[in-house]
């Protein structure tokens, strides 16, 4: 596979990634106004690792993710503003408001949809793995979980499927240590790694760095590599942390359920966007500009996006109607 | 029926499953046991062979996730049949079931064609396990659709209409029906979904069955027939979506109700059904109605246990010659004359074809 994290690819990253993060800041800007009514669970903090995957994978191959996923929707290439509509509860929503933040779909990029049960969208995305095979694609599935899927039974049934039938599915998880509150410690034994895990069940498996671009790349393009050589399936696991509550627009570190040094140095000084902007500012200082220019770009996108939004319509009634399809 | 050609329902459904492989040359076929020398009970056997190991497969024991990977390929375009040998153990898929398979059009609108056959155990021990009637529960769940064939013929026209239907559809299969006998046409045909069967024509009282209590009913209606009672026989077919609009028909015509629901007394569908006809038929009913349902006890397993557990023709008749004020003495003279039965093994009267 012919990708470098060449300055282009970089600058690639660096939008998706800023992109998320304004529009999931404006998010918790407007939360307030009460014009969202429905649980939204902010990617704030956890946006390297999907925009880092956009440079492998294009709009046939299908991803699927759970309740944390407008970073996996807007970097799979997701319409905004048929995601800020379907959070507003809009008719033009990518759900028509039947769904929610938590249920994001967008079919012409190849996102097929996400979940709001803990493990819940796994098997499905085993599923569209099988049928890539079968159909004898060269694409593959990818599927987003967190580290609290891994708890669950059906984690177990999926990854071992999927081995059996070396199903093409790139298994993303995105550990940020915690479920809700309630900290790996309690959750999984101390000192067994997820990744661990995994390949212990049989599946090819590894681990980095979230927040960290480079080394995101460098494992994603051996597993899509490992992947579409026709091996079967990997699992990556990618430690990570959200900077906000599990849901809603606040900060929450004053519950202290996460340790204050724990947050500093994830906050801080791990934060995926300051990494990256860091780097092609220090390495590339012309590029100040283009970036400057490229923020306001973006920035307006999600402005009028929010706009459109909040002046749509709500849905007609009769679309609940549609119990059985035909 | 011109057409004589007496086979069982297994046979009917292996050869609705056939006809549907053949149709669509993409639909898959699996489930635990699938490919093994039983075959489901039959229902499966001789699939490997002829549609290949692509299409028909064993699969590992993980009923919640092939349920979602049957999801995964419906929305890839692919149709699945997926067969459970016991409907208790897919109760462990009731997450992509419920929020997966039963939400997907509904959130996405995309359909999502897959058929799920689940045995129902009887007798024989089964116990509280093995033999649970839960139709109510999936006819609860907006989305899916629920139908419980009551022979042979029925099984082969109803699940190739599920088979094709673009829904996921939960086909229940009374395991005491896979050897009862009809005429099946060889060819394809199809049943439609949401529609119910009139088995017998009367005006004294309508019955309402599904699945293998229909076979009962019929047998009960022999006997009340000698009383001078004739029944208004419907056959559900399908429990959801429910065919209320026959039902309706009837009650106006005869006043009088009973429904046998397989499933345990409280919150079954014998009661919607007749909460049903109480606010829609208040007007026409002579007498209150009633459901005959096994109790709300989990199942056992003792053959001692298990006497009085199910309800065979003798409690039809009893109940419906207690609804209509029948002649006591006569019903005992009647029901005496019949010989007693093994109630743990489908009895000797259960061959068809009917």
């Amino acid at each position: 596979m012919k990708i470098n994290l060449s300055l282009k690819n970089k600058i690639k990253i660096w939008k998706i990634i800023y992109k998320i993060r304004r529009t999931e800041e404006i998010i918790a800007l407007n939360y307030y106004k009460e014009k969202m009514r429905c649980p939204t669970h902010l990617s704030i903090g956890q946006e390297a690792v999907p925009a880092t995957l956009s440079l492998f994978i294009n709009r046939k191959d299908q991803a699927i993710s759970g309740h944390r996923g407008h970073a996996h929707y807007l970097a799979k290439g997701g319409n905004l503003k048929k995601m800020l509509c379907e959070i507003h509860g809009k008719a033009n929503g990518c759900s028509e408001g039947k769904g929610g933040s938590m249920h994001l779909k967008d079919d012409k990029v190849g996102f097929v949809g996400t979940t709001a049960i803990v493990g819940n969208s796994i098997p499905i995305g085993v599923g569209l793995g099988l049928s890539i095979k079968l159909k004898k694609k060269k694409n593959l599935a990818i599927i987003y979980l967190g580290d609290g899927a891994i708890e669950e039974g059906v984690f177990y049934e999926s990854l071992n499927f999927a081995i059996i039938k070396k199903i093409p599915v790139l298994f993303i998880c995105e550990n940020n240590f915690y479920s809700v509150y309630s900290s790996l410690k309690v959750r999984q034994p101390k000192n067994r790694k997820i990744y661990k895990l995994s390949q212990g069940i049989g599946c090819k498996s590894d681990f980095t760095d979230g927040n960290d671009y480079a080394k995101i790349f460098k494992k994603i393009k051996k597993a899509v590599e490992y992947i579409k050589s026709g091996k079967g399936p990997f699992f990556l696991e990618f430690a990570t942390y959200r900077h906000r509550e599990h849901c809603g627009p606040n900060f929450d570190d004053n519950l202290n359920y996460r340790p204050k040094k724990l947050s500093y140095n994830w906050i801080k000084k791990k934060d995926p966007l300051t990494k990256i902007e860091k780097n092609i500012v220090n390495k590339y200082p012309k590029k100040i500009k283009y970036l400057e220019s490229e923020k306001i770009k973006i920035n307006n996108e999600i402005s009028s996006a929010f706009k459109f939004a909040e002046i749509s319509p709500y849905p007609k009634t009769n679309i609940l109607k549609k119990i059985y399809a035909k | 029926m011109q057409n004589k050609r007496p086979i069982t329902m297994a046979e009917s459904i292996n050869e609705a499953i056939q006809i549907a492989m053949k149709k669509d040359k993409s639909m898959l076929c699996y489930g635990l046991g699938t490919t093994d020398p039983k075959g489901i009970f039959g229902t499966t056997i001789g699939l490997e062979k002829k549609y290949g190991k692509d299409r028909v497969f064993d699969v590992p024991a993980s009923e919640n996730a092939l349920t979602g990977v049957s999801v995964g390929l419906g929305i890839n375009g692919i149709r699945s049949i997926v067969s459970h040998q016991r409907l208790d153990f897919f109760l462990l898929a009731m997450d992509q079931l419920v929020n997966s398979a039963a939400k997907w059009f509904f959130t996405y609108n995309k359909a999502i064609p897959i058929t799920i056959r689940l045995i129902v155990g009887r007798g024989w021990g089964q116990g509280p396990t093995h033999a649970q009637n839960l139709h109510s529960w999936f006819a609860h769940i907006p989305g899916l659709k629920v139908v419980m064939p009551s022979n042979a013929y029925d099984a082969k026209g109803l699940l190739l209409s599920s088979i094709f239907d673009p829904n996921p559809v939960i086909f229940i299969e009374n395991r005491w029906l896979h050897q009862s006998i009809s005429n099946v046409p060889k060819k394809q045909y199809f049943i439609n979904l949401g529609k119910s069967k009139k088995k017998l024509s009367g005006k004294k009282i309508t019955i309402i069955s599904s699945s293998y209590l229909t076979a009962e009913a019929i047998n009960a209606c022999k006997y009340l027939k000698k009383l001078n009672i004739d029944v208004d026989l419907i056959d559900l077919r399908t429990i959801a979506p429910l065919d209320w609009s026959n039902i309706k028909k009837s009650i106006k015509k005869t006043g009088s109700l009973l429904v046998l629901d397989s499933g345990h007394f409280s919150g079954s569908i014998a009661s919607e059904i007749i909460y049903k006809a109480t606010n829609e038929c208040f007007e026409f009913l002579k007498k209150p109605p009633s459901k005959l349902c096994q109790p709300d006890i989990p199942e056992p397993s003792s053959f001692g246990l298990t006497k009085k557990f199910y309800i065979t023709y003798k409690e039809i008749i009893g109940k419906v010659c207690k609804m209509l004020n029948c002649d006591k003495e006569l019903i005992k003279a009647e029901l005496n004359y019949k010989k007693e039965f093994l109630h743990d093994i489908p009895n000797s009267n259960f061959k068809g074809p009917f």
